[in-house]
């Protein structure tokens, strides 16, 4: 037994579309031991919805891994085949998606739905199911459940459907739970809900969670570990003081600026960060952020930039900081 | 460790100094952004099979309607003596022409019971099943998709009271009433031809004019739909607010903001319509109520093949080759068109 | 439930109204009655004859008569063949052309469906692209060339099948083929990008995400969806067979109602048209609604109003 739950090294993926292959992941280190929250922050494309997915082999059908490990509570998640991965999705790792509107069948109620999954991973019989079934909807906080479970997804609202979501993926107890941006396609008053939801529930039951945002704000209140992805590489890792007190990323600064803060006095102002993500068709040979860095370098051009260490777990891949540590050896060579 | 690392990448001072703007920018490898037409073009020229339609369609419209003209034989000439000939036969009279030394234009597809030539008559009955198709689609698109705006514009009562209209004219069985009109229209077309500014019924022929009339009251229903649905869409955009902060008018909006916003659909919906006419007027034409002898059309020389199938079966199978042909080729072409211009429109 | 039946009766019951006068009209705009055709037939003879059916009296009254009768169900005694209502031939008729269009329709459905899923399924490959090519060439063929080139080559060439009536099962075959191309290649293209569309849908990812197997996700989740769109057609394809019989029942000389109608409208058999009309309006407007009652089964979002 390994001491990670998930244990990521190397990944490459890439996916092969008409257009050429985009390679989605380049790289990626991911590591994560049991009952831990990580977040994953980045842009749209950044890779890491592709990056979670990747833990319950759940590519698209054109998308591939070209290297590197990929490995959940030490087994080979890559080199299962589908008939293995099937036992372990919705048993060991659940995922909630985005859009809980479009995420549940329509033409099936939502006790088929959430059945269904208790069915397929468990011993439970006929009643026992059903009887189940009504506990997750408690669980996850929603009245009537007995009722509910007779319902269809399009007569329910958009957080109910999510919290819905959140009972299929808690059906069978995973070791992980995986939220893809559980809270954007929601009100922001249904978000605190369902954030308060996900805490809640990680107290009771003790899982992991990998939280996937582009949300700051979401990722600060929950997780113990954040990555900070971006094009298709992690930018900055650490736990969640080190992100948020001591950023190193010019782009980890670039989002913290670009988060309203309303507890300040003076309402300093919202920063974007400008320009456009990259074309992952034609990643840059250098450092991916490089276009839209202020402190962009020559350097930065040309060459990917390597892994700084920082205290404890703390990393960033910026020339700046190899920069910092560049003259430090230089300045000790001189003496 | 860390420095004997560093030092191991041989780093240059030159390195660390900022970079322009300009650098940044030559990095960055923008698609270049091309506006509607131009991106819809692009993606319709790489549509082989769809460039490849659009070629046969040319190429048949050029044999219908520019080849009769040259055709050393018209589709009403009757030659005597020269009836039934196979493909590439001659008859007594121009075998004997031809031994005289005189250069004879061959019967590509021999000539029928009355002596005329079947090639010919192939391209014109093409040539008036295509301006059926045609111009009954372009009626169809007019009608509509002023009907289908008027009634997603407004909304509301209009819209309701319109809609139920069509629903109405949904349910009723088109072919049925398309047969009796196809029956019956003539004659009161005909009685209308003879009234003064009316004369050019006679010469199109009254069984064309009430083709035409009957597929576009008839067949207008499901382009009203659509374009009902894509204005409902498109009024909710700011630039429609915009256009009546500014004082336009309702007709104004709707041709320049909300009609030109759906030509993508319209274009489409038209092209698709186009093959569909074509299918109707051949099957009204096979079942001897379309255009009048001796106007071929594709349908009408398939029915006549009917009778000699068994001796002369070409003769069936020439306008049924066409009949496919442009029907799969406009099919296609349409089905090019919606992917370049109206992926949403895809069911 | 019940105020949807009573909405679409209204709606059928208008339509049918609609119908029958539209008809009424069209046909009494052309000039000659259904007795000039005739041969040696006598002006008083023609007389009696018009007199015994009415058609003497204004048009209005004739309207307000038929419109009458057509209330009790009534709709009134063929022209052309004496002594037989519109009710007896429709009665006799139509289920010949019924049982064939419906094997048609059975035949478009279970073929045209895994057809168009195992398309999709194979999406880009060379199955695929067979389906593709094999269904859009086959709506490119409008039925009546479909069932005169079967009849030239099966029966006149190869002599397989009889190329005339429906007396034994055999002779279903032609024009079942015939009349059910159109319709297969046409739902085995709607199913197809309907599945597609299915596949990329979120709700599919989550059943992969539950660790369903690929043939429970496809049965259960994909097929019900995919479906709608088919379930929709269903109605103008029922219309559309309806139609597309007139020519196979003429070209295969199958005595049905759709070769009855063509007859009835060359001889001007006023009656027989309206009847026909009429009777096929009806018929379809119940065929929707029944489609629309299936399809709100299947789709629980849509409720019938």
């Amino acid at each position: 037994m390994s001491e990670y739950l998930v244990n990521i090294q190397h990944e490459k993926l890439s996916f092969f579309t008409p257009a050429g292959e985009v390679k989605a992941l380049n790289d990626v280190t991911i590591q994560m031991k049991e009952g831990e929250v990580l977040g994953i922050v980045g842009e749209s494309g950044s890779g890491k919805s592709v990056t979670a997915y990747s833990i319950m082999g759940l590519t698209a059908y054109n998308g591939k891994i070209m290297g590197g490990t990929v490995e959940f509570n030490g087994r080979r998640i890559d080199q299962m085949s589908e008939r293995e991965l099937r036992k372990i999705r919705g048993k060991e790792v659940s995922i909630i998606f985005q859009d809980p509107m479009t995420s549940l069948n329509p033409v099936y109620t939502i006790g088929n739905q959430i059945e269904e999954v208790i069915r397929l991973h468990t011993d439970k019989k006929g009643a026992q199911i059903h009887q189940r079934a009504r506990e997750l909807l408690s669980l996850v906080g929603i009245n009537e459940p007995e009722k509910r479970l007779r319902q269809y997804p399009h007569e329910l609202s958009g957080g109910m459907r999510q919290r819905v979501m959140i009972a299929i993926a808690l059906a069978c107890e995973p070791k992980l739970l995986i939220a893809d941006e559980p809270t954007t396609a929601l009100d922001v008053t249904i978000q605190a809900q369902i954030l308060e939801l996900m805490q809640e529930l990680k107290e009771k039951l003790g899982m992991g969670i990998i939280m996937i945002t582009h949300d700051l704000g979401v990722v600060a209140s929950m997780c113990d570990y954040i990555a900070v992805m971006y094009a298709g590489e992690i930018v900055e890792y650490g736990t969640a003081e080190d992100i948020f007190y001591n950023p190193q990323h010019e782009y980890t600064k670039g989002l913290l600026k670009s988060i309203p803060k309303f507890h300040e006095k003076e309402y300093s102002k919202l920063v974007p960060i400008e320009g456009q993500p990259v074309d992952m068709l034609n990643p840059p040979k250098g450092c991916p952020f490089a276009p839209r860095c202020t402190s962009c370098m020559k350097i930065c051009l040309n060459r990917k930039p390597e892994k700084t260490e920082f205290e404890g777990v703390h990393y960033s891949r910026c020339w700046l900081q190899q920069k910092k540590e560049y003259e430090a050896a230089m300045k000790g060579g001189n003496n | 460790m860390e420095k004997k690392n560093i030092l191991s990448f041989q780093l240059n001072v030159d390195d660390f100094v900022p970079a322009s703007s300009e650098e940044k920018q030559s990095l960055v490898v923008m698609r270049e952004s091309v506006s509607f037409w131009k991106d819809g073009m692009r993606r319709f020229k790489k549509n082989k099979i769809a460039m490849v339609s659009l070629l046969v369609v040319l190429v048949v419209m050029i044999f219908a309607f520019i080849v009769p003209m040259f055709y050393p034989y018209g589709y009403e000439q009757q030659m005597k003596g020269s009836e039934r000939l196979a493909p590439m036969e001659y008859s007594a009279d121009e075998q004997a022409r031809i031994d005289a030394g005189e250069d004879v234009f061959p019967h590509i597809l021999g000539t029928d019971q009355n002596g005329r030539d079947y090639a010919v008559r192939v391209m014109v009955g093409a040539r008036v099943s295509l301006t059926v198709g045609i111009v009954a689609s372009l009626l169809i698109l007019l009608i509509g998709s002023t009907y289908g705006a008027i009634a997603g514009y407004f909304g509301g009562m209009v819209d309701m009271v319109m809609m139920r209209i069509v629903d109405i004219l949904y349910t009723v069985p088109d072919v049925l009433i398309i047969i009796l009109l196809a029956t019956t229209l003539k004659f009161p077309l005909e009685v209308l031809a003879t009234y003064p500014g009316f004369s050019w019924i006679q010469k199109i022929g009254p069984n064309m004019v009430s083709m035409f009339l009957v597929f576009a009251l008839l067949y207008w229903v499901g382009m009203a739909r659509i374009v009902r649905g894509q204005i409902m869409v498109l009024k909710q955009n700011e630039y429609v607010t915009a256009a009546k902060a500014l004082g336009a008018n309702n007709g104004r909006i709707i041709k320049k903001h909300l009609l030109t916003n759906c030509i993508g659909t319209l274009i489409v919906t038209t092209t698709l319509q186009i093959p569909s006419s074509i299918f109707t007027e051949s099957f009204l034409s096979f079942l001897g109520l379309g255009v009048q002898a001796p106007m071929p059309s594709l349908g009408s020389l398939a029915s006549a093949a009917l009778n000699g199938l068994q001796t002369y079966p070409e003769k069936l199978f020439a306008p049924a080759f066409m009949i496919f042909v442009i029907i799969l080729s406009f099919n296609l072409l349409g089905d090019g068109l919606r992917d370049a211009f109206d992926p949403k429109l895809k069911n | 439930m019940p105020k949807y039946i009573v909405k679409r009766a209204f709606m059928a019951a208008v339509t049918a109204f609609l119908v029958a006068t539209l008809t009424f009209f069209i046909m009494n705009m052309v000039p000659g009655g259904p007795f000039l055709a005739e041969k040696a037939v006598t002006p008083q003879a023609q007389a009696a004859m018009e007199a015994k059916f009415g058609l003497d009296k204004p048009l209005s009254e004739q309207y307000i008569t038929y419109m009458e009768d057509l209330m009790h169900g009534d709709l009134g005694p063929s022209l052309k063949k004496r002594g037989r209502t519109v009710n007896q031939i429709i009665a006799t008729k139509f289920p010949v052309s019924a049982k064939l269009g419906g094997i048609a329709i059975l035949v478009a459905v279970f073929v045209g469906v895994p057809l168009g899923s195992v398309a999709a399924f194979n999406r880009g490959k060379f199955l695929d692209n067979l389906i593709i090519v094999g269904s859009t060439a086959g709506i490119a063929i409008p039925n009546f060339l479909s069932s005169t080139l079967l009849m030239y080559f099966l029966s006149t060439k190869l002599n397989l099948l009889p190329s005339m009536g429906l007396n034994n099962p055999v002779n279903y075959i032609m024009p079942v083929i015939a009349l059910s191309l159109y319709p297969t290649a046409y739902i085995a293209r709607l199913m197809r990008s309907s599945m597609l569309d299915v596949m990329g849908q979120d709700y599919m990812r989550t059943a992969r995400a539950k660790g369903i197997s690929t043939f429970k996700s496809i049965f259960k989740h994909a097929l019900r969806n995919a479906i709608l769109p088919v379930v929709t057609y269903l109605g103008p394809l029922l219309a559309s067979l309806m139609t597309g019989s007139f020519i196979i029942e003429k070209i295969f000389t199958i005595p049905g109602l759709g070769s009855e109608f063509v007859g009835a409208i060359t001889s001007r058999d006023y009656p027989m048209i309206m009847g026909t009309t009429i009777f096929l309006a009806v018929f379809i407007i119940i065929m929707n609604m029944i489609v629309d009652i299936a399809y709100a089964y299947i789709d629980p979002r849509i409720k019938l109003k």
